[in-house]
């Protein structure tokens, strides 16, 4: 009997183990190292990014040809890399930061996401690099991303905006056109519905799926100011306009406007179903070109398929030159870095070499001006980084302005909104709640 | 041997790694939880002691509350599972035709990793192309259930991988229990008249009962700290209708930054464990063992 209440106290303890989970991501990362040991005056300088080779295989390339590139012009400089996955990116940074071990330089998400590594003085402000000139480099409104307190933090790399995107030959199928306001969106879906063709696909176990087309009807409501002002407080969430945008986006579920079972599935399965014919329309950022354009393991077919358009007008008010969207990943560098010298040598290096390869080898829309006359590249680019230059707006996504708290409470309302659980009005008051306890 | 089995600096020496390494890797990691739970702390910056502020937040939230009934829940189903497990091994042990390679059949899902699990039946239940729903469409109903989508039901359909990723393990222990009970006590048995079932129930079940009750607090124990199916198949979703104690306190701490309140979560998780368990083992507690 002894024996059995060693076990079973034992396993009881192991429950607390789970606290200690987030601490194990390295296993089975794909670490890698320069490995060139020079002694001497060399310095060595650690770099971790998300871009495995498995996932994003352009990426992880362009990256290490810069990072030979800039060891080959630096001779005493080495570049000690590790590349991880992004989920297990996200909470080794956590992991890290909390014993002060940060990388060298690293990769960081705009706004929220950089609040607590700010206030903890684990980045370092970057101001400095970006007086030569390097500033003017930026498309206006990307590095503002990643300004505290008027100081910036981190250097974007990476810069997208949200659209629709349509199946040409189903929309064919039916004798439909890419629609310019609301009211042709839902005649659209009316008919793709009558002819059992799930008319959106959307991933809503995500949410951040559904918080775009929520802040698209907010955008296209309330003008390019409603939601942000909302969000930093100097407005409302129980704005008639966000009221009146939640009660559009309960309008679209009740007219079966999305994939049935869609706060079930993920957004990678949505993805899925709209690039094997299962559903007309899906709405991403422009992080999925490669998939419609040059993305060789996706069929010619349906790449010469894929259209897409800007959200449209809702009920004749808004504009569609203003996006949702915003830079992805930046570059930051450590506030505790032994050589940071070196590390805001590289992290210049890497954005300004980034942006022209990223669009020409990996359909990355960089945050560096692009002049894509110059590239050879699909119409689709073209017309994208067309569009951005005639942006009115640039609206960052929602759960990225807010603080990581709030986020969560607003991706959870945004599925129970989706879900039909609550009210608009519900919606507006469960976010003020939330901001308001900030 | 003896001699130095009797001598207490032996016995010290030959405990202290296996207590060196608990300690380090188990007691420590406890107590420091317990204390970050203290702490208003993001994980990253300085933290700030706010007493148990934390602990008295918890008692009132209301997420918690239905995460943990939840966890009860699957507990409840875990441990009424073991008898359907309890009667699959007694058929295999009764030596029918293929017994072995059943045996193997039930255990493979405990060779799988929770995630491939995870991801197959993420594919089984997809509304619209899922094995599941293409099945029941055949079978002619109209609208079949949006499995991981419905908060009504995520939680149940959820819980069938759950039970099935551990049956074979139960199985297994189950199984060698009752290989363990001597031939000649069922043989005095059936000599003596006794039907299959009476065999079962009065003969073998008393006998292996030290088993069972282990397996019952194991099942328990198991399904209060549950995490990792729930979490790469629904995330606690839709909305927390299949939010779990452990997937609250992760969500917390990993992706809310809220280490202090995250861990005054873990924390309280390990209190219940631990109190649920206490609870358990006094009611199955036996004053006679019986043995053969």
């Amino acid at each position: 009997m002894v024996k059995m209440k060693a076990i079973s106290s034992f396993a009881a303890l192991a429950a607390l183990s789970l606290a200690a989970s987030g601490c194990g991501g390295t296993d089975d990362a794909n670490v890698e190292g320069s490995g060139n040991g020079d002694s001497g005056d060399s310095a060595t300088v650690e770099f971790m990014h998300l871009w495995p080779q498995g996932s994003s295989a352009e990426h992880h390339r362009i990256v290490n040809e810069i990072i030979d590139d800039f060891e080959s012009e630096n001779s005493g400089i080495n570049i000690d890399l590790q590349v991880l996955s992004n989920e297990q990116y996200k909470d080794q940074m956590t992991v890290l930061s909390s014993s002060n071990q940060l990388p060298d330089v690293g990769m960081t998400w705009a706004a929220g996401y950089l609040d607590p590594f700010v206030n903890g003085n684990q980045f370092a402000p970057l101001d400095d690099m970006l007086e030569d000139g390097l500033r003017d480099e930026f498309v206006a409104g990307t590095l503002e991303a990643y300004e505290k307190d008027g100081e910036t933090y981190g250097l974007p790399l990476e810069l997208n905006t949200v659209y629709v995107y349509y199946n040409q030959a189903i929309f064919d199928e039916y004798g439909l056109e890419a629609p310019q306001t609301y009211d042709e969106l839902e005649a659209v879906i009316d008919t793709l519905n009558e002819n059992n063709v799930e008319p959106i696909a959307l991933g809503n176990r995500d949410r951040w799926t559904g918080s775009m087309w929520y802040m698209y009807f907010a955008d296209r409501i309330g003008g390019e100011d409603a939601l942000n002002s909302a969000i930093d407080r100097s407005g409302s969430f129980e704005d008639p306009a966000l009221v009146e945008a939640a009660a559009k986006v309960q309008e679209m579920v009740e007219n079966d406007s999305f994939a049935s079972g869609f706060n079930g599935l993920a957004d990678e399965e949505a993805k899925s179903m709209f690039m094997n014919d299962q559903a007309a329309m899906y709405m991403i950022a422009t992080w999925d070109l490669p998939n419609y354009t040059t993305n060789e393991d996706v069929p010619q077919e349906f790449r010469d398929n894929v259209g897409y358009f800007k959200f449209p007008t809702v009920d004749g008010e808004g504009d569609t030159d203003s996006f949702v969207g915003g830079p992805g990943v930046g570059l930051f560098v450590s506030e505790n870095s032994d050589v940071q010298d070196e590390a805001k040598q590289f992290a210049a290096y890497f954005v300004q070499e980034w942006g022209e390869r990223a669009v020409s080898e990996a359909g990355v829309i960089p945050a560096t001006i692009v002049d894509g006359e110059d590239l050879e590249l699909p119409d689709m680019y073209v017309e994208v980084l067309e569009d951005l230059n005639q942006a009115t707006n640039l609206t960052l996504y929602a759960d990225v302005q807010m603080s990581a708290s709030v986020a969560q409470t607003h991706l959870d309302l945004i599925q129970s909104l989706f879900g039909m659980e609550i009210t608009p009005e519900e919606f507006a008051e469960k976010h003020e709640e939330a901001l308001s306890q900030e | 041997m003896n001699k130095v089995m009797s001598d207490k600096w032996f016995i010290t020496l030959y405990i202290l790694p296996a207590m060196l390494l608990l300690g380090i890797l188990i007691f420590i990691p406890l107590v420091l939880t317990g204390y970050y739970g203290l702490m208003r702390w993001d994980g990253i910056g300085s933290m700030e002691f706010i007493g148990l502020a934390n602990y008295i937040n918890v008692l009132q939230d209301g997420v918690f509350w239905r995460s943990a009934g939840h966890s009860f829940l699957l507990a409840l189903f875990s441990t009424l599972s073991l008898i359907i497990y309890l009667a699959v091994a007694m058929i295999l042990a009764s030596k029918i035709k293929g017994a072995d390679f059943l045996r193997k059949i039930y255990l493979i899902p405990m060779l799988l990793s929770s995630v491939a699990i995870a991801q197959l039946w993420i594919k089984i239940y997809n509304p619209s192309n899922g094995m599941l729903n293409e099945i029941l469409r055949g079978l002619g109903v109209q609208n079949p259930p949006l499995w991981l989508a419905d908060p009504n039901i995520v939680l149940y359909s959820i819980f069938v991988p759950i039970l099935w990723q551990y049956a074979g393990f139960y199985i297994l222990i189950y199984y060698a229990a009752l290989k363990g009970i001597p031939e000649s006590i069922v043989e005095a048995a059936k000599i003596d008249g006794a039907t299959p079932i009476q065999i079962a129930y009065k003969i073998k079940l008393p006998l292996i009962m030290g088993v069972v009750k282990v397996t019952v607090v194991l099942a328990i124990i198991g399904s209060l700290k549950y995490f990792d199916l729930i979490w790469v198949m629904t995330g606690g979703g839709p909305n927390g209708a299949s939010e779990v104690m452990a997937s609250y306190m992760y969500k917390l701490a990993f992706a809310n930054n809220n280490f202090g309140y995250g861990s005054a979560v873990a924390f309280m998780l390990l209190l219940i464990t631990l109190l649920v368990t206490l609870i358990v083992r006094k009611l199955t507690a036996d004053k006679e063992e019986l043995q053969y």
